[in-house]
Formats: C-alpha cells, structure tokens, sequence
C-alpha cells in the first residue's frame, strides 16, 4: 500500500511476519482449563472477526443476484438462483481480461526491475561500504516516506514532454524506484551482515565483483529477494493515484483503477456494482492464498540466518 | 519499515570501514550506485525540488510559472478548506492509527494469550489471517466494498436497521455531511485493523514467558502484567505502527476519490485530494504544489519527530 513514496503505504508495510504461537509449558500440555470467562472473551474475538469478514461474504453473495432477486429479498438472503450476468457484463463492459494484464505487466515489471537496482544499490552499500553510504540510505529513507503529490504535478510533466503520458512505462519507471527506494535499504543491511568468509573465498579464487555479485551474493540472498520481489509486485498491484494520473485511457488502465472510474455509472444496477466489487478482490485474495506460505518461509529463512 | 526503522543508520555504533571485499579499493562500488542513483534524481529529487520551486509561483499548466513569492503561502495559511483538509486528516490518524492500534494490541493479546494457549494455536492463526484479510486489498476497492453496504436505496446497513426496528437511523451514509467522514472512517477502519494485530503477535513471540511467571507468583493479574512487561517489550513495534499509520493517514487519498471526492461540501476532504483536485480540475497548479509541499513538510517533520523519539526510548531502555 501506499507505500513508501509509496512503499509506505498503510497497507503495503505489513510484512506479516511469522509468528511463533507460544508452546505450552509441560504440566499444561493437556486441555487447559477453561473458565467461563475465556469462551466470553472468545466469541467476542470471533465476533470482531466475523465483523471484518461479513463484507467480503456480502460482496460475494450479492455479486450472483439478478437486480430483480436483490430488490425482493435485499442484501442479505442468499440468491434465488445464481446470476452471473452481472459478473459477466462488467467482465466484458471493462475489458476485464486487458485490465489484469495491464496491473499484471506493470506490477511484475516494477517487482523484477526495482529487485534489480535494490540489488546493485545495497551492493555497494552493504558489501561495498562505500563512502557516504549513510547518506545515500538516509536519502532514500526519507523518500520513502514522502506524499507522491509532492512529485506528481512535475512527473506528469515530465512524463508528457517526453512522449511517456499514458504509457504503462510511466507507472513501471515510476514505481521501479519508489519500490526500489525501500529494497535498498532493507537489503543494505542484509548484505551488510553477509558472512565474509564466503566473500573471500570466492575472491581468493578470483572470482570478480560481477561475478561474485551474481554467484554468490545473489544465490544465497534468494529467500529475501524473492519476498522483496512479492512485496513490490503486491504493493504496485494496490497503487492508485500514479496509475490514476498517468494512465487515463481504458486500455491502459489497472484494475483497480478501471473499477473506480465506472462506479456511479448510470448504467450500472446494484448487482452489477456488487460483482465490480468481487472481481476487485478475487486478485489480491489468490495473491493472498498463493503467497501466505512463500512469505512466512521467506522471512523465517532470513530471520535464521 | 521494522527493519527501516530498527536496522537503520544507529549513531555510536562503530561498522568496519572497509569493504567486505579483501584487497580491492572500494571506489568501483560506486559503479553500482550509477543507476539507482541517477533513477532517483530524475524521479525523485528533480520533481521534488521542481514542485518547491512550482509553489512559489502562479501556474495554470499552460502559459510558463510565473513567480508570485509568497503569495499562495499567505493565501493558504487563511485558506478554511485547507484547514477544513488538514481537521480531516486528523479523523483518518484517528482511524487508522487510534483505533487499530489499541483494538489491535488487546486482540493480538487475546489471541497469544489466551486463544492460542488455551483453544489452539490454529484458531489463534486463522482469525489472525481473518482480520488482516481487508489489508491486502487495494484500497480503493476496500472503499468500494464498504460503500456498497452504506448505498443509499436498499443498502445493506440500511435494510439490517429497518429489520432490527431502527429504521429511523437508516440514512445516506455517503451523501450527507455529518456521516460522511464516519463512513469514511470505518472504511479505513476496517482496513488497518490486521496491521497492528500481526505485528504485535509476532512481537509478542518475544515476550519470555518466564518473566511472566515470576511476576504472576509475585501475584501481578492479567493487567498488571501486560502493562508492566508487555507493552515495554512490544514499543519498538508500536513505534513501528504508529509512524507509519499516521504517515499513511496523512496521505489517505483513494476511499476519497473513490466514494466522495472529498464532499458533501467539503467535509471529507483530504490534502491530497485538495492538491489533486487544484492540479488537475481548477488547473491551479501552483497552488496545487503549495498543499502538496505543505504536507510533505508536515509528514517529513513527524517521521523526523518520531525517530528521534524512538532513539531516545531506546537509549533510555539501554542505560537502565
């Protein structure tokens, strides 16, 4: 989410980390008693959690409606029969299959290419230590926390005078170093940490910095670039404002971009703004799901380390 | 941004100086910082100095800037909608930092500590991964789910309302000033509240059990102990979730866009949608740039502020 310019969006610095629930001790290991006023405390934890949840169940069942089912029995009955025409209209009425891979072209070209220069830029930082690195990381730290509105006017600008206004480059060239801005500095300090005794092996065998960048460095650091490169593609797919400003015609249009600018459309009746909503959300839920376990893998590897 | 924070530049501590690299200079390194450093200027530096430069100056995106001086500085200090913007951001803090991070800390101790110890860990887990579900999505679409069920005609909320029996507080949640920032709240809500609840369970992992064992047979309840041990053991995290929630409030823009384009009037609207909408609607481009560069010194101060806390605590919670 917004993250950093932009990486440090709410929503985007959550790197759940994995969390080890606590082991009980021994004299405890069978059924702890429990008392009345724990399963009062538990509903009331599943309550909060059936509250976070109840949207995306009522997006879901009224998605499957016809308008006419919806106006009978409201937003809470479970469809009569299932509808897909709604789904299906705005599926085709957005151009769903374009929109998808436009955020997916855009979000995998930020991820692989801001890996990249995190990469080459924590090189010479962490493993380098070259002079006034502080500064460099300093630098970048504060970009990332800097509101994109303070460069968006000049951006667009830019991107206008250079023939690159409502090209899905100006989003990738954009976000490669929003993203990139937060990589280096999580990187610098894992390479930082880099076991020396590998380095100088492979320098003994006079391996070059190129080399000993890309055989060495690259393919030990693995579990963390591949968490850095999720993250990035994550956060790029959620960006609003920069895709909003930059891409302003259909057929270059992200996801949730192309989803906002319909709603309030006249042609568009509750079920169908409902199912807008659902294919919103499918993307980001498969990440979720295909993810969950990638990421806790990856950050336990590199908290072992 | 825990690792930004906690890993990041630590004054006092000494590194080694020399490259990792045995027996090379380290002046070819600088060879790798070219491109992300060149990217960075063009990108990053050059527009930022630019939209400085552009608030000082009278500029309609047509004819060149030309400079004013201070003028949109004066006429912003007396501007009620920028104020009215900033009064806003102060409810989105409230939401999306207030709120997540005292819910958050008393469901993640409920989940570590009572969920997970007595019902099992796996429940404890899946509605860990409950709440912090609405963070993955993109927000705008959050805010389109959540407008869904506030929709005026046969919406969702209204129609629970008039089958409960208070159909009289059924209302177009959207449409009308004094509900309007609410709604847009509980949207933000709804999205924060699984940051604070994951970082703290993971934070809470750290807590040495013994130490809470000592202190419940020194006769310390529930309370006690989590006031006293807990939370000083889980500030690095709350400094974490505090910094980056306000810095994030601060720039709330997508549910505005999305559901109000900061009315009815002007009662949700935000400074980035108040710098948006003077670039690109009333092509009020350097008074545009002077909100813009306002919220940037504002959001740059309190990062500043909040690290300097944050060292401070650190050295305090080392010398003791």
């Amino acid at each position: 989410m917004s993250t950093t310019i932009a990486p440090v969006e709410p929503t985007a610095q959550k790197p759940s980390k994995p969390t080890k629930l606590p082991r009980q001790p021994k004299y405890l290991e069978k059924k702890p008693k429990k008392n009345f006023t724990d399963w009062l405390i538990l509903v009331v934890v599943i309550g909060g959690a059936a509250l976070v949840a109840i949207p995306f169940l009522i997006i879901v069942i009224n998605s499957f409606k016809s308008p006419s089912d919806y106006a009978n029995g409201g937003p809470l009955s479970f469809p009569t029969a299932l509808y897909f025409d709604g789904v299906i209209d705005f599926w085709n009425r957005v151009n769903f299959p374009e929109k998808l891979w436009n955020s997916f072209f855009i979000s995998g070209m930020v991820a692989i290419l801001a890996v990249i220069i995190s990469v080459f830029n924590a090189f010479a930082i962490g493993i380098g230590r070259v002079r006034g690195r502080v500064w460099v990381l300093v630098l970048f730290m504060v970009a990332n926390t800097l509101p994109q509105e303070a460069m968006l006017y000049p951006l667009y600008f830019m991107f206008k005078a250079v023939g690159l206004y409502d090209n899905v480059w100006s989003v990738i060239i954009i976000f490669t170093v929003v993203q990139s801005a937060f990589g280096t500095y999580l990187l610098a300090s894992v390479f930082g940490t880099f076991p020396k005794e590998v380095i100088e092996a492979a320098s003994l065998d006079g391996a070059s910095r190129w080399t000993i960048l890309w055989r060495v460095i690259v393919p030990i650091s693995r579990p963390t670039l591949s968490v850095l490169l999720i993250f990035f593609f994550i956060w790029t797919w959620n960006e609003f404002l920069i895709p909003l400003t930059f891409l302003v015609s259909n057929a270059n249009q992200t996801v949730p971009v192309a989803i906002t600018a319909l709603q309030g459309d006249r042609l568009m009746d509750v079920t169908t703004t409902s199912a807008s909503a659902l294919l919103g959300l499918i993307p980001t839920l498969i990440f979720f799901l295909i993810f969950q376990r990638t990421l806790t893998r990856g950050i336990t590897a590199g908290a072992t380390k | 941004m825990a690792t930004l924070l906690t890993t990041g530049v630590k004054p006092g501590r000494k590194r080694p100086e020399m490259s990792l690299l045995p027996g090379v200079g380290k002046s070819g390194f600088w060879l790798y910082l070219i491109p992300g450093l060149a990217l960075f200027t063009v990108i990053i530096l050059v527009p930022l100095i630019w939209n400085i430069y552009l608030s000082f100056t009278s500029y309609r995106g047509i004819r060149p800037p030309e400079f004013i001086g201070l003028d949109n500085w004066t006429r912003l200090m007396g501007d009620e909608r920028f104020w009215t913007s900033f009064a806003n951001s102060a409810a989105m803090i409230v939401a999306m930092v207030v709120i997540p991070t005292a819910l958050g800390l008393l469901i993640a101790a409920i989940l570590f500590d009572l969920v997970a110890k007595k019902f099992g860990g796996k429940l404890a887990s899946f509605l860990r991964a409950t709440y912090y579900l609405p963070q993955i999505l993109p927000v705008a679409i959050a805010a389109i789910v959540i407008g869904w069920i506030l929709r005026p005609e046969n919406g969702a909320l209204n129609t629970v309302l008039e089958a409960v029996g208070l159909g009289s507080l059924a209302r177009n949640w959207l449409g009308s000033p004094d509900t309007a920032l609410l709604s847009i709240m509980v949207v933000l809500i709804w999205v924060q509240i699984g940051y604070p609840v994951v970082i703290f369970m993971a934070a809470l992992s750290r807590v040495d059990p013994e130490l809470y064992e000592a202190a419940e047979l020194d006769g310390a309840n529930w309370f006690q102990r989590f006031s006293a041990i807990t939370i000083s053991i889980i500030r690095p995290e709350m400094y974490v979730v505090v910094l980056t929630g306000t810095i994030a409030a601060l720039k709330v823009f997508g549910p505005i866009y999305a559901l109000t384009r900061g009315g009815p009037g002007d009662s949700t609207i935000v400074p980035s949608y108040y710098a948006y909408s003077e670039f690109f609607q009333s092509q009020q481009v350097g008074y545009g740039a002077t909100i813009a560069t306002a919220l940037t010194i504002v959001v740059v101060a309190l990062t500043i502020v909040f690290i300097l806390a944050q060292n401070r605590s650190e050295r305090l919670e080392n010398e003791r």
